[in-house]
């Protein structure tokens, strides 16, 4: 697959040569712990780096400049560097890697570890600490990274010997990407780094008390296709699961050939083609009607990698009272937790369908999909599309038909998500990269890059198009500096409200229109100037008119970044809503205009 | 679910230096309740066996069992509760004692079948070895006479081997 090997581009870069290549390595004898892990990390084809080197891991860098395999992706903040690993393993599905040196270097991972935990995002996060008989001093840049990083951890390491690294960085890789993924700590004493030992090329490791399940019991599976076949009124509920697990094709598969309608959560959607008569639209808060009243009217739900997450249930108690509920994961601790589940099913999403599907006699669903149909074309997703004003649904529609859905989206946290995930027209898994468990602001430009990344990486080439509020982009702006170092292709749409648009939706409609610090407008810098000084193309949008060519000249643009400053209408509102405390069919629709 | 109930919960984890703290913070982080926890090396080098004893109702303590499974060196998660299991647990109690109420406190500790393990002018020091609810009786027991200070090793527990059958 395409990828650029150039020898260098932009600072900080120290790719070398063709790091496709398959890393052979050797033995080598009495070598710093800083060269065994490096090596560690090549055997692991690892290519990129993400992170801000210190006084902690200068040994490491120097070892890592030496080796001269990796590309160091250097970003503005170490938050950026983590964003970036997450988004390039969202993407790829490879782990991604960041390094940082410790003290302040290590708090400042903090948000994306905790972003990629609650997403089930596998990175491995490599910390410099203070050198061992120093630890407990408080000296000088010390913090007790793994006592901070614990409960956002799926795991940790401590390194107490340069002879421990290698099977270490196995362990973290395998733990961070296997099973239900998530991030993996190792926390590096510079000791340790420059202490010496042998690097032995190393067998796959085991991790005793570690081991996924991987296929479902076979009986519950057998009761599961039996319920589904005798079922009126089936729904496919899916979640970031099922991307994560290279499940979408076999998600297809059971929809389509029995004829199953199909819901998802922010984080499954591209997991199931958007454009697909079966397809009901997201469900939850910002739902649509019929994925809402479906669930509501379900007689079968079939949950895969989805967690009944309260923004999904609605008012838990009045969650889908007819259904009974199929739930497979990887996680057997989401079975059960929120919602009572009638078949669990513990096991790789993939796998599970796989011995699913052939078993299940397709229902008779036909007044079910019928139903559905009215509720779709009597409730559509609505908005002003005749307005002068311009409306930030209509850059994300546009987007979709400019695009048809071909790109890679990644989105920051706020309405411009939620329309998002209403209006782009998904088609393919691992096109939607969100944070959706924390809701991280300031995630969707880092994540963006690490996308580009990837892309340069061996991943499929698409479009990357960073979907972010005017309140977001400002809290990790300073990224896009780094996105112009490297020339990253990354297209930038600023749905500018002038607010905190999704705290201004609550305040007008939950606390008397009392906007308290949720204003932006008074004080927002120029979006495109700030561009500008930055190194990327700045444009700006005013009217509806302007949208489609202005999407078209920031695709076409191949200088790197681009920032489109789209000024739309502020008073604009995510619908449907199921306020907080409501039941999923008790929802607040848009209404059409007056006039 | 609904009940609250008491339960005991043995984990078999490896020792790192990680294992202890995440155990513990997963109770404190999750919000759930811990009425003792005690640990010691277990029968295989460099693996530690827990003994844990906390209260929730069905779903809590599903919750407590399938979170402790996925801390990475939890090797076993045993809630002994549904099956025979013998618990001990030591407890010292100092306990103030004059002229008049000593030898009444040595009744009571006779009982139990505790022992005397320090003796001061105004104090006794007693060892009391059994149950949580033998160790809470004598506790209750003593307190009357004015209890100083207690140490409590909380409850260590393994399944029965043998139930009888032949
Ligand atoms: C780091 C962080 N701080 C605060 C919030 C709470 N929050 C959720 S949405 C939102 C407003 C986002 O504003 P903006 O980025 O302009 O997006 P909009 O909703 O206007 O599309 C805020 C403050 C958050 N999710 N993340
Ligand atoms: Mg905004």
């Amino acid at each position: 697959m395409g990828m650029g090997i150039e020898t260098s581009i932009g600072q900080g870069d120290i790719r070398t040569r063709d790091h496709r290549s398959p890393v052979e390595l050797e033995p080598i004898y009495d070598v710093s712990g800083a060269e065994i892990l490096v090596r560690a990390l090549a055997e692991q084809g690892v290519k990129t780096l993400f992170g801000i080197p210190g006084g902690a891991v200068l040994g490491l860098a120097d070892a890592i400049g030496r080796f001269g395999r990796f590309r160091w992706v250097l970003t503005k903040h170490e938050q950026g560097a983590t964003h970036a690993a997450d988004g390039y393993a969202r993407y790829s599905g490879r782990v991604g890697v960041v390094l940082v040196t410790s003290g302040p270097g290590s708090t400042n991972t903090v948000t994306g570890i905790a972003t990629a935990y609650m997403d089930s995002s596998p990175i491995v996060v490599l910390t410099g600490q203070v050198p061992l008989p120093m630890v407990g001093n408080d000296a000088f840049q010390e913090v007790d990274t793994i006592g901070v990083t614990r409960p956002i951890t799926k795991h940790s390491f401590l390194l107490r010997s340069a002879g421990e690294i290698a099977e270490t960085v196995r362990k973290a890789f395998y733990i961070a990407g296997s099973g239900r993924p998530g991030p993996v700590v190792i926390d590096m004493p510079k000791d340790v780094l420059a202490a010496h030992a042998d690097y032995l090329p190393g067998e796959p490791v085991v991790v005793r008390g570690y081991k996924p399940k991987i296929f479902g019991h076979a009986h519950q599976i057998s009761r599961a296709a039996e319920r589904i076949s005798r079922s009126r009124r089936p729904v496919l509920y899916i979640g970031g699961g099922v991307v994560a697990s290279g499940a979408s094709e076999w998600v297809r598969r059971l929809a389509i050939e029995h004829q199953i309608p199909v819901t998802s959560t922010l984080m499954g959607l591209g997991a199931f083609p958007t454009d697909h008569p079966l397809w009901l639209g997201m469900l939850g808060m910002h739902g649509t009607y019929a994925a809402n009243m479906a669930i509501q009217m379900a007689d079968v739900i079939i949950a895969v990698g989805a967690r009944f997450d309260d923004r999904v249930t609605g008012r838990v108690a009045d969650f889908a009272p007819a259904a009974d509920i199929i739930h497979i994961d990887i996680d057997s601790s989401v079975i059960g937790r929120n919602v009572q589940v009638d078949i669990p099913i513990v096991g790789d999403a993939r796998h599970v369908l796989v011995d699913l599907v052939p078993l299940v006699k397709t229902p008779d669903s036909r007044e079910w999909l019928e139903q559905i149909q009215r509720w779709r074309a009597e409730h559509p997703l609505w908005y002003d599309r005749n307005s002068d004003v311009l409306k930030p649904q209509l850059v994300i529609e546009k987007l979709g038909e400019i695009t048809d859905g071909e790109a890679v989206i990644v989105t920051d946290v706020g309405q411009h998500q939620m329309w998002t995930a209403q209006f782009y027209r998904f088609k393919h898994p691992r096109t939607m990269i969100t944070s959706g468990g924390l809701g991280t602001m300031g995630f969707g430009l880092p994540a963006a890059i690490g996308v580009a990344v990837a892309q340069e990486d061996g991943a499929p080439r698409r479009p990357i198009v960073a979907i972010v509020g005017d309140g977001g982009f400002q809290m990790t702006m300073e990224e896009l500096i780094t996105a112009a170092a490297y020339r990253l292709p990354v297209k930038i749409f600023v749905i500018n409200n002038g607010y905190l648009g999704m705290v201004r939706q609550w305040q007008e409609l939950f606390f008397g229109r009392r906007y308290v610090a949720s204003e932006l407008f008074r004080a927002n810098p120029d979006i495109a100037r700030v561009a500008e000084s930055m190194g990327a193309l700045g444009m700006r949008v005013e009217h509806p008119g302007e949208v489609q060519e202005a999407i078209e000249k920031a695709l076409a643009w191949d200088r790197g970044p681009v920032v489109v400053d789209f000024r739309v209408d502020p008073r604009e509102n995510v619908f449907p809503m199921v306020p907080a405390g409501a039941a999923l069919h008790e929802m607040i629709e848009a209404k059409p205009s007056e006039e | 679910m609904g009940e609250m109930k008491e339960h005991t919960i043995s984990v078999l984890v490896e020792q790192t230096f990680d294992a202890l703290p995440r155990i513990a913070g997963l109770f404190s982080g999750r919000g759930y309740q811990i009425d003792s926890i005690s640990v010691g090396e277990a029968e295989e080098p460099g693996m530690a066996r827990m003994t844990i004893v906390t209260r929730g109702d069905d779903g809590v303590i599903e919750q407590i069992t399938k979170q402790l499974n996925k801390i990475v060196n939890v090797v076993k998660v045993t809630d002994l509760t549904y099956e025979p299991f013998v618990e001990r647990e030591l407890a010292l109690v100092k306990v103030t004692a004059t002229q008049s109420t000593r030898s009444e406190i040595m009744q009571i500790v006779n009982i139990f079948r505790a022992k005397i393990v320090d003796i001061s002018p105004k104090t006794l020091t007693v060892e009391c070895t059994g149950s949580r609810a033998k160790v809470q009786a004598i506790i209750g027991m003593l307190r009357p006479f004015g209890i100083r200070e207690i140490s409590r090793t909380g409850s260590v527990a393994l399944r029965r081997e043998f139930r009888g059958e032949t």
